[in-house]
């Protein structure tokens, strides 16, 4: 299944946001997921499905005034 | 909300991670702001730094241009953090990077509806910052001058008025440049100052971050010991009563 992560095409055999999330960082506190443009909250990672062509933003703690 | 400092550092411009944590120390901050990027550009680090160090995060939506993106970027911020905190930024352009006081209002009532502690980053226009906290954010931060100019406060008389026209707290956020002006916003009776570039982009952060300390110190010592009234001719502080005849 290809999504899109953060602006990049992947292919991913995970079927969860959480799988995905897994793969990306190790770090859960500070990190956010956005699904076409939705919030999904990180107690629904578990459960919420990726399908093929969906856009994630994975997000993190940045620098920023 | 911005602890005893009354300092709130903003994270943005650092060089380096030991640049920023030795600043933040040196600051007596309590509170930092911090923004969400993504993971593969955003760098491991920051957040495990911050809690070592015992810092709260406020989290920001730097990079908003409409209200409808602030929004989704505080909801996201707040899934991260784990706070109701936002420093809520919805920008106009880029050239000046002053926000749209429109798109801010609108973003301000819904995230305020939503159950967060709105801080939005407005101009210095004591209307809007009225209007602000009439829909319910929890303090208001007038720019000084334009983000990262070090201008310092190019309107003083309108910062005076905010802290005149709201009963929330006032955060001097944005164009100071050094110490001294973050003085002047304590004796315009600011309740905090956000500082960020003016520390980062020092020379010499730390020793900045401590000068700023001082200075929000003293501006506050200043404030509410009531300063003498300004005078357009001379007021002797020595008594005639006494003074002997040549």
């Amino acid at each position: 299944m290809k999504v899109i992560v953060n602006g990049a095409t992947r292919d991913v055999d995970v079927v969860s946001v959480e799988g995905l999330v897994e793969q990306l960082t190790t770090a859960r506190r500070g990190v956010a997921v956005a699904v076409n443009g939705e919030v999904v909250p990180r107690s629904s990672w578990p459960a919420a499905q990726l399908r093929d062509g969906d856009r994630v933003e994975v997000l993190t703690a940045a620098q920023g005034g | 909300m911005f602890g005893e400092s009354r300092l709130i550092l903003g994270t943005g411009g650092a060089e380096s991670l030991a640049a920023l944590e030795a600043a933040i120390v040196a600051s007596g901050t309590e509170l930092v702001t911090v923004a969400l990027r993504r993971v593969d550009a955003a760098g491991p680090g920051l957040l495990p730094m911050l809690d070592r160090l015992g810092m709260r995060i406020l989290p920001n939506t730097a990079g908003c241009y409409t209200a409808a993106d602030a929004v989704k970027a505080a909801h996201l911020a707040r899934d991260a953090f784990e706070t109701d905190l936002v420093k809520l930024e919805v920008i106009g352009d880029e050239r000046t990077l002053l926000p749209d006081g429109v798109e801010l209002l609108r973003a301000a009532e819904t995230l305020v509806a939503d159950g967060f502690q709105v801080l939005p980053y407005t101009s210095d226009d004591p209307i809007l910052a009225r209007r602000l906290a009439d829909v319910g954010c929890a303090a208001v931060m007038p720019a000084g001058a334009p983000i990262g100019s070090g201008l310092g406060i190019s309107n003083p008389h309108h910062i005076r008025l905010i802290r005149d026209s709201v009963d929330v707290p006032v955060v001097l956020d944005a164009g100071i440049g050094t110490a001294s002006d973050a003085a002047l916003a304590m004796e315009l009776g600011c309740d905090a100052v956000l500082i960020a570039s003016a520390v980062t982009r020092a020379v010499d952060p730390a020793r900045m971050a401590a000068a700023m300390r001082h200075a929000v110190e003293a501006g506050r010592l200043a404030f509410g010991a009531g300063r003498i009234p300004k005078r357009y001719h001379a007021l002797a502080s020595t008594s005639d009563e006494g003074r002997p005849a040549w």
